[in-house]
Formats: structure tokens, C-alpha cells, sequence
């Protein structure tokens, strides 16, 4: 037993590389799907024991559950090194969960190619639980990428309209942000003078060495530029709603709800010990950006959008504003907020987006002048996407309330005027939100409807559907009640930022 | 060189630390005794001999990497033994395999003489083997040219083909000219290094150390500078640098496939090894003209390769400047390794390694792609492969995956290590240029697997039909497995392989 509990989060990570490697040398399709399950479920319970134990847990330089594996390149500071923390550890449950919830839904829906679309999944599965559980700077990045690479093929392949345009596009500016992020990691790398990328002994030597502030803000402004392309930062944000307009569910699930927060996570988890003086140099630019473009000009466009998919790729874009005026805010309030949000938004994104695909099957469009009146013929339906709704533009109750209070909090002090304009973006998701559900469920039914309903008599949300959302939405519900799961270890986590900071 | 000197060059004969050079000789000599004494109908099994006989000496170097005469220099100064050797005979000798195997495959498809085809290559790799060692610029002037004559036949091998021939004539004009620029470089050098009126002079010029000494003594002298440009410019050919990299299309996609790998892979990390040795130790002193040299040379090349690779649809132009524009990533490594920083030299060799499994896995998969006319691959060609033969398509995906650089495959690690060593060495605006050109190339690369995967095209009609794919065969087969999880695994776990390039 003991060896499975040292090599913990290791295990997260192989189960579904390992499945996924299975499949690509060839195992039968009935084996294929079986064993999915298996290698989704493992990295969610990991995950849900990791967070159950974690206050129990020792903790060695800040970190639970840690582990060393030597890769081959010590001498230059790389080592596979695991482990999690109080910021990591609500990320990496996200990863569990989304992913559990998305493979799922994944292994029920019929598409096509299953066994190439599940292996895709489960590499981008092993990649996610692999960014979040990595403490060394280097495999944070690498799990990135390996991620990253089955997004672009999902697109590609199993996309929807434009998909070739969107794929492109996507890869493009993915890319490009990925190198520039590279090249920030490197010059901290360098530029830091410990020749190590483990971030416990850079955070150690930093603390000892602290750089020159130009320095910082030099780096700082790389990782902002090269995360912000791939957290959709305005005005380098249009991939997003191209993209997950035209993925595939699952693609969309785990790529809006967990990879995305791949850049905040880096700048809460890194940047923001590390470089602390660099981003408050940025601090104002950063919050204007976010809250001029992404709060409110995305936000504006959002609500002029009338496809439901875009419309939801729109709103996470504007959602990502918030997280980023977090960070600009500072103190610890301001990115324990983020993570917070962070974790709401990836599980209330990634459900909207499996109730957006079920609506499609239900009224084969994703134009929402086309549909209406669906809650009649699902409510069940209905009523998960409400409650999706809510928790998206952050109701009491749901978790990314939490969140956003806490930005708005640590903002009032950052800045009044920012946060007047980024409240204002509240009203703006409540409107297109409601209205949406409204637009889709509730009101007379179109001629499109009507003709569609006729030929296939919609029925209300699956098992094979219910299960996913329900999963969702509890984890939901239960950070909602119980933020305190999540933030006492993120708080302690957080808190020696302004210790170093000080220096 | 006088005659005391071959005197002293025969008393220091040490034959038994060249053995991987002359066993080499031996089976290529071996292939065409072969041909004289077995009857006709056995013939077709000397190519195989071949591949078995590199095999073994690949397998007698691993059992004596670690030989006696490491760090040391035979044959009166001409070869120098090291680390960085041994690592260099390896890549060649499983260059030197794979290119046999590739041949296999390609050569079968047309009726050209199969023996000699071996007995070059081999003659080829066991020049370059030396050229990677060589300490004196006699030695590397007569092994480059080995090097290059045999490549001259290579090209243009498809003797009916006009594209070979041309290819081979364009190769042939460019060759002599870059030879030309050297000798003279190594001319003025010696020249400048022999007069009598300035400090540290020697007879000996031609050796490394000795010009390194003069070079040290003499930091701003004219007609060296000139020389030392004149050397760069001659090996810029070779690795197909800016502003040399003109012959490259052309040549690269006249050429049979398998000598196209030979050229970019091979001939091309000779380049690099020389390079390496050149910038970094001979013209130290000269740092000051070397390094923006360089530079210039990098940037212009990341530039050119990506930005002319991506309107390319004959892949085996695209292959080709793809392959300037990692010329220009490695040369931002010896520009790394010129400006001291400590990791540049295992950087560049692990780039190699990794570009050499990368490049041999899309070789591979052209050189089963390819129909009678070996110059005719086009991107449409590669339509629905995918769907009718997965494991070419995913051995494709994984070896350009490798060439762009994403993780977790070996090229990326290369252009990490790279990038690392160029930030230490300061070489931001570079860096920067080469980040842009890592996104560019994503636009080939990606439209080249947009071919294979996302499209199922129906053959038009009226279009000239799409030649018939070669079936896999065995060793084919093992080669390309083996190559597409070699750069997995390189990309995952770099083990004793990280150790042994980037740590010696």
C-alpha cells in the first residue's frame, strides 16, 4: 500500500498516460472504453483523497504528498518533482473532477473514432492532473504542453463548423503564447542565478537573492504577455471563442474549464512569489486591460452573440477580466480570490458547455433564435442550466461568488474606479446569461423547433448525461457552502507573499 | 606538411583508435569484391550486408566508448580523440544505418545499381567520422572533400531522373565554390599565422592549437580576419546557413530520399561538429568578429527557412528549408557556445540527436510515400494517409511533432537546451527571433499533418494521379517504430543519454 501512497499524485498522472499509450499500441475497443472509466476515475479519487487528507498530510517546504523522480538531467536543475499545496490543490481537484465528468461524457456520446478521441482525452487528462501536482517549474510547463497538443488535434478533427480555420488559429496563438511564456520561465531560469527549476529552491534562493526590480518587471512582462495569450488576455483573446465554438464537448470542457487557468495559475503560483515587485509594475496596466476589454468591451460582444456556444466562449473570456484583476490587485486576498474563481469558473464552464452540447441534440442548432420553449420538453434540462447560469454570473450560494466577492474586496483597495467599472460587468453577465436561458427554454417555440421536435420528440437529460452535470454542479454547491475546504490551506499558502515581497 | 613531419605523422601511427573508420572501409571495399565473386542472383542481399556491418560497428564503438586513446591526438596532430568525437561517430554511424534502410525502400523502386549506393554511403560516413575529429585543417580540407565528392554521385544517383541531375549539377557548382572559400580562408590563415615578423608565428599553422596560439598573440589581424570569415562562409555551405542556403530546395528535392536525409542530417551535424570546434576554441580570440558573424547568420536563417518554408507543397522542399531554419536554431547554439556559456555544447549535440530520429522518422514515411518520380511529393499526396495507413500517419505526427519542437518530444528538449544556453550567452534579440520563428513553423509543420489527418480527399479526376504507397516492410517497419518512440521517450526521460550530451 505504501508504495501506491508514496507515488501518490505519479499514479494521477500515468493512469490515464498509460491507458492512453495502451490504446495507441493497439488495444481493442471494448478494453478501450472499459478501462476509460477506470483511468478517469483514478485521478479524481487521488484528487478528492488528496484534498480529504490534505490538513492531515505532512507538509515538507510548504508542500504535501511530495515526491522526487530523477529524469536524466540533474545536473541542470530539471527533476520530476510532485507535489501539492493549498493553491494547487483546489486546481488539481478541479482537474479530477472536470476531467471525470468530460471523459465520462466523453465514453457515452457516439463519436466517432471513439478509441482515437479517448486516448486524445485521457493524454490531455494526464497532462492537466501534471500541471497542477508539478513543483518543478520546468514539468509545470511541459504538462502544459502535453496537454495542450490533443486540444489542437480534437479541434481539428472532431470540430464542429470551421473547424479547420479554428484549429489553425488556435494552435497559432497557443503556440505563440506557450514560447513567449518559455522564454519568461527561462530568463527567471537564468536570470534568478540558482540553476534549478524546482521552485521550492528558487523560491528559497529568491528570497535570499532577490532580484533588481527591472529585472522582475522585464520577466514579469514576459509570462503576463506569453500566460495572457494563452488565459485570453484582451486583445490577444479572439481564439477563444473560435475555438471553443467550434470543439467538441469534452475538448471544450477540459480546455475552457481547467487548461485555461493553466496562465493564472502560473502567475498566483510563481510570478507572484517570485516576482512580486515585477507585477506590481504591471499591476495598472494589467488591471485596465482586463477590466476595459475583458470585463466590459467582451462583455458587450457577449451579449450580441447568438450562438450559445460562442456565447459561452465569450463569457469565459470575460470571466477570465475578473481573474486577472485579482491578480492585479494583490495582497492575499486578492489571488486567493482568483484561485477560487478559477476553480468555480472551470466547473461552471465546463458544465455549461456539456448542457450547451445537450441542447444541441435536442434542437440540432446552436443559433438561439431557433429554439425556445425547450423547458417544457426537458426540464430537468432547464433546470441544470439555470443553476449553471446562476453559478456562472455568481449568485450566493455557488462557488464563484466567493470568488468574485473576494476580488472585489481586495480591488476596492487597489483601485475604487476599477472596481465600479468591473461591477458593472456583473450586470452585463446577468443580462446575457438570463437572457440566454430565457431565449432557450422558456417563451413560445420556433418553427425550427417545432419542425425538429416532430421528427425527433426530444426527451429530457440522459443518465449518461446526468451523471456528469450532477458531479459538476455538486462540487459546486459544495465549495459554495463550504469555501473553507478550500481556503484555509490557500490562505496558508498565500501568506508568506507579502513576507518576501517586503524584502 | 614536410617530409619530417609525415616522418613523425607515421611513427605516430596509432591505426587501432581509428577501428570504426576502418572497418568501414573494409565493408564498403567488402561490397564490391562481393559483387565480383557472388553469382547474380545473390546481389540483392550485399545492401543488407551492409546495414549488419554498420550495426556491428556501432556495437563495437559502445563496447569501447570509453577507449584508451580519449583526449589524446595520433597521427602527429592530424585527428584529436574526445568526447564530443565519440558522440559524433555514433550520430554518424546510425545516420549511416538509417540511410541504408531508407534506401532499401526507395532504391527498389527504380532500376539503379544497389552496391555502390552502400559502398558510398559508407566511404561518406567514415569521412565525416574523421571530419568531426580532425585538429588540422589538412585533415578537415581532405575529409570534407571525401565527404562532398561522394555526395556529388549521391545526388544525382537517379541517373535518368532530370531532376536528380540537375540537382546533382547545382550541388556539384555550389560544392566547389564553398570548397573554394575555404581553401582560400585556410590559406589566408595559414599565411598570416606563418610570417615570421609577428609574435607566435608557426610552421605548423595548420594545426588547431598552433593557430589558436597565433590567433591569441595577434587578436586584430587583418588578413586572419579575413580568413577566419572566409572558413565561416565555407562551412555555412555545408550546414546551409544564410546567405548560402540558396542550393538547398533544389538540390534536396532533386536528390533520391534517402540521400536527402543523408544530406540534412548527416553532412549537415559535420557541419556543426567543425563549426563547433572552429568557433569555439580555433578562432576564440577572435570572438569579436565570430560571434556577430554568427549571429547575423543565425537570425537571417531562422528567418529565411521558416518564412520561405511556409509556401512551399513539394515536401521535399519544405523538409529542406525546414532544415535551414534548425540549421539557424543550431547555430544560435554555437553562437551560445562562442560566448561561453557552459551548457551550449551538450545543447547542440542533443539538438542533433533529437533532429537526427526526428528527420530519419519523416524520411521515412516520404520515402514510402514517394512513386517513380522521386522528386514529384507533393503536400495533396499525403491526403487520407491517416485513414489508410495509421502507423505511417502516426510516425509522421510524431516525427514533425519532434521537428516543431512540442513537447513531450526530443525536439523540443533540443530547442530547450538551446534556448537556455542562448539566454545564458545574452542573445536575447536572437532568442526573441527564434521564438517567432518556432510559431511560424508551427503554420508548416501543422499544414503538413492537416494533409495526412483532417483531409480525405477524393483524387481529382482529371489531376495526375497520387503514386502508389509503398507497404511497410519489416525493417522499415522496426526502424520507423523504433525512431517514433525515440523521440517520445528522448522527450519524457532523458536518462544516461541527458547525462552523456549535455552534462561532459
Amino acid at each position: 500500500m505504501s508504495l501506491i501512497f508514496d507515488n501518490y499524485l505519479l499514479l494521477a498522472i500515468a493512469a490515464p498516460l498509460a491507458l492512453a499509450l495502451a490504446i495507441a499500441l493497439g488495444l481493442p475497443k471494448r478494453w478501450s472504453v472499459r478501462l476509460s472509466y477506470i483511468a478517469f476515475a483514478i485521478p479524481l479519487l487521488i484528487a478528492l483523497h488528496c484534498w480529504w487528507r490534505f490538513a492531515d498530510a505532512g507538509q515538507r517546504d510548504g508542500y504535501a504528498f511530495l515526491a522526487t523522480y530523477h529524469t536524466g538531467l540533474g545536473g541542470l536543475g530539471i527533476g520530476l518533482k510532485l507535489g501539492l499545496n493549498g493553491i494547487s490543490l483546489p486546481l488539481f481537484v478541479l482537474a479530477g473532477v472536470v476531467g471525470f465528468a468530460a471523459g465520462l461524457y466523453a465514453i457515452q456520446s457516439q463519436a466517432e473514432r471513439l478509441k482515437i478521441y479517448l486516448m486524445l482525452l485521457l493524454i490531455m487528462q494526464g497532462g492537466l492532473m501534471g500541471v497542477f501536482a508539478s513543483v518543478d517549474i520546468f514539468f509545470f510547463y511541459f504538462f502544459h504542453e502535453l496537454a495542450l497538443i490533443p486540444t489542437f488535434i480534437m479541434v481539428g478533427v472532431w470540430g464542429g463548423r470551421d473547424r479547420n480555420y479554428a484549429a489553425m488559429k488556435l494552435t497559432i496563438y497557443l503556440t505563440a503564447g506557450a514560447m513567449i511564456s518559455l522564454l519568461g520561465l527561462i530568463a527567471l531560469y537564468v536570470k534568478s542565478g540558482a540553476h534549478t527549476f524546482d521552485f521550492v529552491a528558487l523560491r528559497a534562493y529568491l528570497a535570499a537573492h532577490p532580484l533588481a526590480e527591472t529585472v522582475q518587471g522585464n520577466i514579469a512582462g514576459l509570462l503576463l504577455l506569453g500566460l495572457g495569450i494563452l488565459v485570453s488576455l484582451w486583445p490577444m483573446h479572439t481564439w477563444a471563442p473560435l475555438g471553443y465554438g467550434a470543439a467538441p464537448s469534452s475538448a471544450a470542457m477540459l480546455h475552457a474549464g481547467v487548461l485555461k487557468k493553466f496562465g493564472l495559475y502560473g502567475l498566483v503560483q510563481i510570478a507572484l512569489p517570485l516576482l512580486p515587485a515585477g507585477l506590481v509594475h504591471w499591476s495598472h496596466p494589467l488591471a485596465w486591460f482586463a477590466v476595459i476589454g475583458n470585463v466590459l468591451i467582451v462583455g458587450l460582444i457577449t451579449m450580441a452573440q447568438r450562438d450559445l456556444k460562442q456565447m459561452i466562449g465569450y463569457s469565459s473570456v470575460m470571466h477570465m477580466g475578473y481573474a486577472f484583476l485579482g491578480i492585479a490587485a494583490g495582497g492575499i486576498i486578492g489571488p486567493g480570490g482568483v484561485v477560487l474563481l478559477m476553480v468555480a469558473h472551470g466547473l461552471s464552464v465546463a458544465l455549461l458547455f456539456l448542457l450547451a452540447t445537450a441542447v444541441h441534440h435536442r434542437t440540432h442548432t446552436f443559433a438561439m433564435d431557433e429554439m425556445g420553449g425547450l423547458a417544457q420538453k426537458a426540464p430537468v434540462l432547464a433546470a441544470f442550466f439555470v443553476a449553471a447560469t446562476f453559478a456562472s454570473i455568481g449568485l450566493p450560494g455557488f462557488a464563484n461568488f466567493w470568488g468574485e466577492l473576494a476580488i472585489f474586496v481586495a480591488l476596492w483597495k487597489f483601485s475604487p474606479v476599477i472596481t465600479a467599472l468591473a461591477v458593472a460587468g456583473v450586470v452585463i453577465s446577468a443580462i446575457y446569461g438570463l437572457r440566454a436561458a430565457a431565449r432557450v427554454f422558456f417563451g413560445p417555440s420556433t418553427a425550427h423547433f417545432d419542425g425538429v421536435a416532430a421528427r425527433h420528440p426530444p426527451v429530457d437529460l440522459r443518465w449518461s448525461e446526468k451523471i456528469p452535470a450532477l458531479v459538476l454542479l455538486a462540487v459546486l454547491f459544495f465549495i459554495g457552502f463550504w469555501p473553507k475546504s478550500v481556503t484555509v490551506p490557500l490562505d496558508a499558502a498565500l501568506a508568506p507573499v507579502p513576507l518576501v515581497a517586503a524584502k | 606538411m614536410n617530409l619530417e613531419a609525415v616522418k613523425l605523422a607515421a611513427a605516430n601511427n596509432s591505426w587501432g583508435a581509428l577501428f570504426p573508420e576502418l572497418m568501414l572501409a573494409c565493408i564498403a571495399l567488402a561490397l564490391l569484391v562481393f559483387e565480383v565473386v557472388l553469382p547474380r542472383k545473390q546481389h540483392r542481399y550485399i545492401p543488407d550486408l551492409a546495414i549488419i556491418g554498420v550495426a556491428f560497428t556501432l556495437l563495437g564503438l559502445f563496447l569501447n566508448f570509453d577507449s584508451a586513446s580519449l583526449d589524446s591526438e595520433t597521427f602527429n596532430g592530424l585527428l584529436h580523440h574526445d568526447h564530443a568525437g565519440q558522440v559524433m561517430r555514433v550520430f554518424f554511424l546510425l545516420s549511416a544505418l538509417l540511410v541504408c534502410v531508407l534506401a532499401r525502400v526507395s532504391l527498389a523502386k527504380r532500376a539503379v545499381p544497389r552496391v555502390e549506393f552502400s559502398h558510398l554511403v559508407l566511404v561518406i560516413t567514415a569521412a565525416m567520422m574523421l571530419l568531426a575529429q580532425s585538429s588540422h585543417f589538412v585533415m578537415l580540407f581532405v575529409t570534407l572533400e571525401t565527404v562532398t565528392i561522394g555526395f556529388y554521385i549521391l545526388v544525382s544517383y537517379f541517373r535518368t531522373s532530370a531532376a536528380s541531375l540537375e540537382a546533382g549539377l547545382k550541388y556539384l557548382v555550389m560544392g566547389a565554390l564553398s570548397s573554394g572559400l575555404l581553401l582560400f580562408g585556410i590559406v589566408l590563415l595559414y599565411g598570416a599565422a606563418g610570417n615570421p615578423a609577428l609574435p607566435m608565428h608557426s610552421a605548423n599553422a595548420m594545426h588547431y592549437r598552433d593557430l589558436a596560439a597565433f590567433l591569441a598573440a595577434n587578436p586584430h589581424n587583418f588578413v586572419a580576419s579575413v580568413g577566419i570569415v572566409l572558413v565561416l562562409a565555407g562551412v555555412a555551405f555545408k550546414i546551409g546557413a544564410f546567405p548560402f542556403q540558396i542550393w538547398i530546395p533544389d538540390v534536396y528535392q532533386g536528390a533520391p530520399t534517402p540521400v536527402t536525409a543523408f544530406l540534412a542530417v548527416a553532412s549537415k551535424a559535420a557541419g556543426f561538429a567543425v563549426l563547433l570546434v572552429l568557433a569555439r576554441d580555433v578562432f576564440a580570440s577572435y570572438a569579436w568578429l565570430v560571434i556577430p558573424v554568427l549571429t547575423l547568420m543565425a537570425g537571417a536563417t531562422i528567418l529565411f527557412g521558416n518564412i520561405a518554408a511556409l509556401t512551399q507543397h513539394n515536401v521535399k522542399r519544405l523538409i529542406g528549408l525546414s532544415g535551414v531554419s534548425h540549421a539557424g536554431f543550431l547555430l544560435l547554439g554555437v553562437v551560445a557556445a562562442a560566448s561561453g556559456a557552459a551548457m551550449a555544447t551538450g545543447a547542440v549535440y542533443f539538438y542533433l540527436f533529437a533532429y537526427l530520429i526526428a528527420s530519419f522518422a519523416v524520411f521515412g514515411v516520404m520515402t514510402h510515400l514517394a512513386g517513380a518520380d522521386d522528386s514529384d511529393q507533393e503536400l495533396e499526396h499525403y491526403a487520407g494517409l491517416a485513414k489508410d495507413n495509421p502507423f505511417l500517419a502516426a510516425v509522421l505526427a510524431v516525427g514533425l511533432g519532434s521537428l516543431a519542437g512540442i513537447p513531450p518530444l526530443a525536439g523540443f528538449m533540443g530547442k530547450l537546451f538551446v534556448f537556455i544556453a542562448a539566454f545564458q550567452a545574452g542573445a536575447r534579440w536572437l532568442l526573441a527571433l527564434a521564438a517567432a520563428g518556432v510559431a511560424i513553423s508551427i503554420y508548416y509543420y501543422f499544414g503538413w499533418l492537416k494533409a495526412a489527418f483532417f483531409e480525405s480527399l477524393a483524387p481529382s479526376p482529371d489531376g495526375p494521379a497520387r503514386p502508389e504507397r509503398t507497404p511497410v516492410g519489416f525493417a522499415a517497419g522496426l526502424a520507423l517504430s523504433v525512431l517514433a518512440l525515440g523521440s517520445i521517450l528522448l522527450g519524457f526521460y532523458q536518462g544516461p543519454l541527458g547525462q552523456w550530451l549535455t552534462l561532459k
